[in-house]
Parts: C-alpha cells; structure tokens; sequence
C-alpha cells in the first residue's frame, strides 16, 4: 500500500475513534448535568404519577448503557431526536440553524484566510520594517480584545456612528443573497478580526522559520526578488503549520460563535445551544455537542491530511 | 580587453558581534584581501574554518551571510563594481553572471520542488532561454556530469537522489544560465571519498567543457591541487600566500603553507606482535525494529596498547559496531571477549570496572559535552565516579590530566563554550583517560577538526599511547589518519570486513576491489593525479 494512503486511513480511523469517545464524553456530560428532565418539562403542575409516566415514555428509567446506545445509534442514521421542550424534530430544526452558521463561518473564512496569509507573507517581506510592525500590532490588538466588546466597538461605530450596517443579524428563509450579506455584515467582520490574527502571526513565524534554510539562500543567490522567494519557496515548505492553524480557526468560526451570535442575535447553532442548555433540553445539547464534535474533528483531520500530502517525502517515497 | 573576469582589490568585509552584557561591536573578518580571476582559470581559495573563504567567494556575488557586510574595496565583475549597482543590479548579476555551488546540496534545494524546476529557474527568471531550451541545457548538463537516467532525474525531488548525485545536480544548476564564474563553497566535503573522486572530475570537466570561470573553495589542499589554476591561501581573513598551482604544493613560501602542504607528517612505526585485549567474535547486529543486518559476521582482535583502525564510507557499519562493543547495542550473534572474557552484551548488565575499561571519544566534541559544565566538572566526573575521588584530591588529578593533554593552567573553571574545537577534542581526550581505561575507542575524532589541529591530536594521542599503554579502536573514513596512527586495519563495507591485517599488508597490493577503489579515491597531493586516477580506472575497465 503506498505510504500516503496508509497515513490516511490511519487518520481517518482515528477521527473516528475520536468522534466515539466525544460522543461517550458527551452523553456522560449531559447526565451528571443537576435537573430532572421530566420535573423541568411539566414545571410547577407535576404530579408524582404524571412524573413517572414522562420519565417512562421518554425512557429515563433505563440503564444508561441502553440509552446511549440508542441514542448512538439512532444518531448515526441520522435521527438526532426530539426536542423536550417543542417537541420539533432536531435534526429538521438544527438543519436551518447550522445552515446560518455555515453560511457565516464560510463569509468570514473567505475574507480572513486569503487575508491572513497575504498579511503574513508582507510581514515576512518587510520584517522588523514598519508594514511588519503594523500588521503585528493591528492584529495582536483584534486578538487581545474579547469579542463581545469587539461586536459593540463594531455596532456603536458601523451602525450607529455611520448608519452602514444594522446591528441586528436578522435573517429568514428566501431572504435575498445581498440583503442576507447585509445583515451578517457586522457578525462576520468581527469574526474575521478575531481569527486574523492568529492565523497571519502564525504564517509569518512558519514563513520566517523557512527564510532560515539553505535553499532560500541557493534562491536568493539566483537573483530572484524577495517576495518571489517568500512566495514560491517558503511559503510551500509552511503549509503543514498554515494549514494546521487555518483549520482550528476553521473550526472556532463554526464552533465558537456562540458570543457573536448572542451578540448580534443571530439564529445560528450558538444561539440554539444557548436557548436549550438554559431549558435543560437534553437531547437538544447533545445533538449540538455532538455536531460540534464533529466539525472541530472532521476540520483538524482536514489539516492532519493536507499536511501529510504537502510533504513531498511522504508523497513521491524513494 | 583584457581577460580579467574578477577582480577584487583590498578587499574589507565585517560583521557586527554581540558579546552578552556588552554593547555590540563590529569585528573585521576580512581585510586586504585582493585577487584577480582570468576567464576560463579556476582560482582555489584554501583556508582552515573561520579563515573567511565562504564569506570571501560570496563576495563576488556582493552577498553577505547573516549580518556579514562588505565595507571597502572593489569588487570589479565584467569590468563594473559590484558593489555600487544597488539591489535591482545584484538581482541581475546574481543567477545570472555568477552562480553558487554550495556545500551541502541536501539543504539547498527546496524539498518541495522537483530538480528540474529549481535546476531551470535562474534561467528563466533571467529570461535567458525558453523553458525548452532550458530543459534541454539541463538535460545535456546532466548528462555531461555523469548523472544516471539525464533524461528523467530531473523529474524527482531533492530526497530521491543520492548526496554525490545532489551535488552534480547542484553543479549543473549553477551551469545552467552559462554563467561567467561559478562560486564552488566545498562541493565535495560532504560526501565519501568513493564518490568525491567521481564529482570532482565531473566538475573539473564540466568547468573545461563549458569555459566557465570558477572561485574553488575548499580546506583540503590535495583536491584544489587537482582542479585550480592558482590557489589563495587564506588565514583569519588575510591572504597568506597567492599563487600558481605549482607554487603553493611544491615550493611554498610561506611557514603557514609549508604547515599545511605537510600536514600528513604525522609518522608511526607499526607495531605487530601483542596479547589482544579486545575480541569481536563473529558479531552480527541489526537495529530495533528492522530486519537488515547493520553488522555481518564482524571478526577483529585490538592487541594491548596498539591502534586498530576501521575504515569505511558512511553507512559500512563502523559506528555500529563501537554501538556494539560498549553494549549500546547488544548483537544478535557473536560475543565480545575483552582479556578473555566474554562481557555482558548489554552494558546496563555490565559491572563498573568494565564499563571504565572502555571509554569513547566522538567526533562532535560539542555535543558530547554538557555545556553549563566547567572542563574542571567534566573531566572531574569520572574521577568521582569510578576512583571516589573529592574535593582537592580530584582538582589535582584534573590538573595533571589537563597537563597531559598540554593544556595546563587556567583552563580547568572555565566552560566548553570558551574553548576552540581543537581544545574541546583535547578536554574529551582528558575525561576518557581519567577512567585509566584499557582501551578508547575514538568514532571520526578528527574529521571535524581542521587538518592542522587534527594533527597536533593524532601526535597527542600517539604520545598518551606510549606513555599510558592504551588500545585505541580508530574509526575513520580518512585513510590518511589511518595510515598516520594505525598499527593494524579493518576495511568494512556494507557491513562486512572485507580486508583485515597489519598496516603495511593492508595497504600494500594485491588489493580486493573495494580496498583499490577506495585507497586511489583519497586525493594526493600532487599536480595531474585527478586524471592519472581516473585514466587508469579507465584502462582498467577497459582491460577486464
């Protein structure tokens, strides 16, 4: 079998074993969480025989083995359950709410990756000069400042200073794409000064490590400009740690915009968590923990592979 | 017109130092230097390390390493000075008019990108050719080198091919955009003598073949003798000595160049009869987890107080089997006999007095130091460990050690990092004999070491030989150490012992193959011996 398929399989194998341990971690999270379900669902009015009855019907009195493993099970063919508090399916009206959060996440990498890299590379091309020390200190402060007060500099200043966006993220089915880019404006431009700049200081620490090799020497001794050295030489001996932060970036966008999301009130998966963790609406948490699980997983095996196939040793082995 | 190609005059390069807790100084690594390098000569620029010869050569590319800085002089390429044509005009000299050989092809190519694109780059970055042209340059250029497979190796990436292939590539990459001089900074320094003889004459006839003016950088006087027009002898940044070829190997003026040419004077009359105090018994050893034989089948004896020299290329086992006689690798088969017993094939298993009967020397004397240790500390440490000794008891005993490797005072609260790399071979030396051992096994103790340092270490070890009666297990891939220090000779490859004995029966014919190639690969001091080896080989293939 060649190498690079045998890595492959092995990471994929372990994405999978690891999404199966969070699943366990989850399940055992949301059972030891204070509450009764069935005491929370019928409130003040519960009577001792209508008690048992709920926590009959939705199978709280079996073992806990039982219950994950159908819970498991029927996760894995799709059916996530039904909300206590609604009654709604789960997986129909996560399917929305993750839509909207995709759809931010995907507006704000798109500004931010290209972004950060571009950033980096400049960095790296006048390093020690001022564009360098700019870029790091512009980016080290969106870093710094936590994102909630990021989110209201960004209101105060870009919808009620200048009236340019509004700052509420208000969106419907069958909205139009513009009047849709409008409304997530705000929410994405804070996203992308959060992730900015941790992705573009760690292209430019990876980038500056290559500039020490030899062969940017044998570059630089060819005559070739500077930043045509950056660009073609270094920059693809740094993909492993690019592509590595890039992907945990990746995965905060998606995973960890719930403070965004109740900022600028937007009907995202944050929000939806936030909504049902406060109702204790069980099964709804662990459908969304184990999304969450899946994405952050799924998006760091992404990184794991494409740092396997840009290593040239691994790819064409001798 | 004249045929001068380079032209450098007083030449002044410096860079700046930041000792701690002092404020930073500039420091002169270079001064007065001035040279001149006709079209189509090859001028070699010889020196031990640090005398400036890299800094030196990258000059006539006005490039300066780290913070290195060219501050005065000329440097007159094609009739202009390089150093007034500002950034855009270096872009165009570089790759360009002059091109860069350098020391370890392994780390100068980019391991992301095929050969050929980096080989084509400067090429087409100067817009000399088309891609096609370019190509087909560099296929001719690789199969003038002697590279197998011209038509396709340029296909694979840097990690496909062999060192001595890398380096060729390197020499046809440099040859591509048909430069007007090539900067050689030690092509074949890295690499085995077996094959340091076959990138040497293909460079050589590559610079013929081409025309192309070259600066050779090298430390070893025995191959620029083989490939220079002139030779610049090069001490701490200054010229020593500039001449023809001819001049500097066989009527040197100057004492520093004298020193160097004789530099392999260090004599031993090979003694023959002796009681071995170390057996390796049909030894056979492979590494953890592979299922290749490193060692096969190993027989060699080390009589009492003699020198046992293992020879051999990278990669022949050498190191391996010191692995396995101090018990760091315990052998599948054979055993190890020393004064007629066996010992315990792991050293864990080993008793004390053992373990000190057998000490090692490395070749990198830095790393095999601790340095937040003083040398008093490093050499003490034996003496606690195996004599108990303490206090003003053990400072002593330092202190004579330090005298036998003629070191004397002043060294002993001082720290490796003070000491120059001779001196830190010395301190090692010292710590090996503190445990009073019978016998050192010393792994390439010189091969980093400068050849005139080297051989105030050879005379060092020779001398503590008589006096102390220590066995040395000498493993070196230099032949001309061997022949200065040993008294008996094993000849390994791939593994094997393929010739074994006295010194001058090893080193007198009939000679198996191996030991013939690899004894008429070490470069001799002497005008024409470059092809007068590779003619013979010719013949030699001819004839069978």
């Amino acid at each position: 079998m060649h190498p690079v398929l045998k890595l492959l399989v092995q990471r994929i194998s372990l994405g999978l074993l690891l999404l199966f341990a969070a699943s366990i971690l989850i399940f055992v999270g949301t059972q030891i969480l204070p509450g009764d379900v069935a005491q929370n669902i019928l409130g003040q009015g519960a009577t001792p025989e209508t008690l048992a009855n709920l926590r009959a019907e939705l199978g709280l009195n079996d073992p806990p083995l039982t219950r994950y493993l159908n819970w498991l099970f029927a996760a894995m063919q799709g059916d996530l359950g039904t909300a206590l508090t609604n009654g709604q399916d789960i997986a129909t009206s996560m399917g929305k709410r993750l839509g909207n959060t995709l759809f931010l996440a995907v507006c704000a990498a798109i500004i931010a990756v290209p972004l950060a890299i571009v950033l980096g590379l400049i960095a790296v091309r006048y390093q020690g000069r001022w564009p360098d020390r700019v870029i790091s200190g512009v980016t080290l402060a969106t870093v710094s400042v936590p994102e909630f007060l990021l989110g209201y500099i960004a209101i105060f200043v870009l919808s009620v200073q200048f009236r340019v966006f509004p700052s509420l993220s208000t969106v419907y089915d069958g909205m139009p794409f513009l009047d849709r880019m409008n409304a997530i404006a705000l929410p994405a431009i804070v996203l992308v000064l959060v992730v900015l700049g941790h992705m573009m200081r760690m292209t430019r620490a990876a980038i500056l490590n290559v500039m020490q090799s030899a062969y940017v020497e044998t570059a630089e001794l060819k005559g070739l400009r500077k930043f045509t050295i950056i660009a073609r030489h270094a920059l693809p001996n740094a993909v492993a740690p690019v592509v590595n932060v890039v992907m945990l970036n990746l995965a905060y966008l998606v995973v960890g915009v719930v403070v965004v999301e109740v900022v600028f009130v937007y009907p995202g998966m944050g929000q939806y968590l936030v909504d049902h963790v406060s109702k204790r609406d069980v099964p709804v948490v662990q459908a969304c923990g184990l999304v969450f699980a899946a994405v952050y997983i799924g998006l760091n095996l992404v990184a794991d592979i494409v740092s396997i196939l840009s290593n040239p040793r691994l790819r064409h082995p001798k | 017109m004249s045929d001068v190609l380079l032209e450098v005059k007083d030449l002044k390069i410096e860079a700046t130092a930041y000792p701690p807790g002092e404020p930073p100084q500039d420091i002169t690594i270079v001064e007065g230097v001035s040279f001149a390098v006709d079209k189509g000569k090859v001028l070699g620029l010889i020196g031990e390390s640090g005398a400036g010869k890299s800094t030196i050569g990258l000059s006539a590319m006005a490039y300066g390493r780290g913070g290195v800085r060219i501050t005065g002089g000329e440097v007159m390429v094609n009739g202009r000075d390089i150093l007034q044509i500002g950034s855009a005009g270096l872009r165009g000299l570089r790759g360009k008019e002059v091109t860069y050989v350098a020391q370890s092809a392994a780390a100068a190519f980019n391991p992301a990108k095929k050969l050929m694109e980096q080989v084509i780059e400067a090429t087409l970055h100067h817009k000399l050719m088309t891609k096609e042209e370019a190509e087909a340059r560099a296929i001719s250029l690789f199969d003038q080198l002697g590279l197998p497979k011209p038509e396709t190796i340029g296909n694979r990436y840097p990690h496909q091919v062999s060192g001595g292939q890398l380096q060729r590539v390197m020499t046809a990459m440099a040859l591509c955009p048909k430069p007007d001089l090539v900067i050689f900074d030690e092509p074949t320094t890295a690499l085995d003598v077996t094959t340091q003889i076959d990138v040497l004459a293909a460079i050589k006839k590559a610079i013929r073949d081409t025309g192309v003016s070259a600066l050779y950088i090298t430390h070893d006087l025995a191959v620029v003798a083989q490939i220079a027009d002139d030779i610049m002898v090069l001490q701490s940044g200054q010229m020593v000595e500039y001449g023809t070829t001819d001049h500097i190997i066989n009527s040197p003026t100057e004492e520093y160049t004298q020193a160097l040419v004789s530099v392999r004077s260090v004599k031993h009359v090979e003694q023959t009869s002796g009681a071995p105090v170390l057996s390796v018994n049909g030894i056979t050893a492979r590494y953890k987890g592979t299922k290749f034989d490193v060692l096969k089948d190993v027989t060699v004896d080390l009589p009492e107080g003699q020198t046992l020299a293992i020879v051999g290329e990278s990669g022949s086992g050498k190191s391996t089997l010191a692995r396995v006689i101090t018990g760091l690798l315990p052998p599948s088969d054979g055993e190890i006999l020393f004064d007629g017993r066996t010992l315990a094939p792991d050293f864990e298993k080993r008793t004390r007095d053992d373990l000190r009967e057998i000490q090692m020397i490395y070749q990198m004397a830095d790393t095999a130091m601790n340095p937040r240790q003083t040398i008093g500390t490093i050499i003490g440490r034996p003496l606690e460990f195996y004599f108990g000794l303490r206090g003003a008891e053990k400072r002593k005993r330092v202190q004579e050690l330090l005298d036998d490797i003629e070191m004397g005072e002043g060294f002993i609260d001082r720290y490796p990092a003070e000491l120059s790399g001779g001196q830190k071979q010395r301190v090692c030396i010292a710590r090996a004999l503190a445990a009073k051992p019978r016998m050192i096994i010393c792994d390439e103790v010189t091969s980093a070491l400068d050849p005139l340092v080297a051989a105030g270490i050879l005379k060092l070890l020779l001398n503590l030989q008589k006096r102390e009666n220590v066995a040395y297990l000498f493993i070196t891939h230099d032949l001309a150490t061997v022949r200065a220090i040993a008294d008996s000779i094993a000849v390994m490859y791939q593994g094997r012992v393929v010739r074994y004995g006295n010194k001058t029966e090893v080193l007198s014919p009939p000679f198996d193959d191996y030991t013939d190639l690899l004894l008429s690969s070490v470069p001799e001091m002497e005008l024409g011996w470059l092809e007068r080896t590779i003619a013979n080989r010719k013949m030699e293939a001819a004839g069978n």
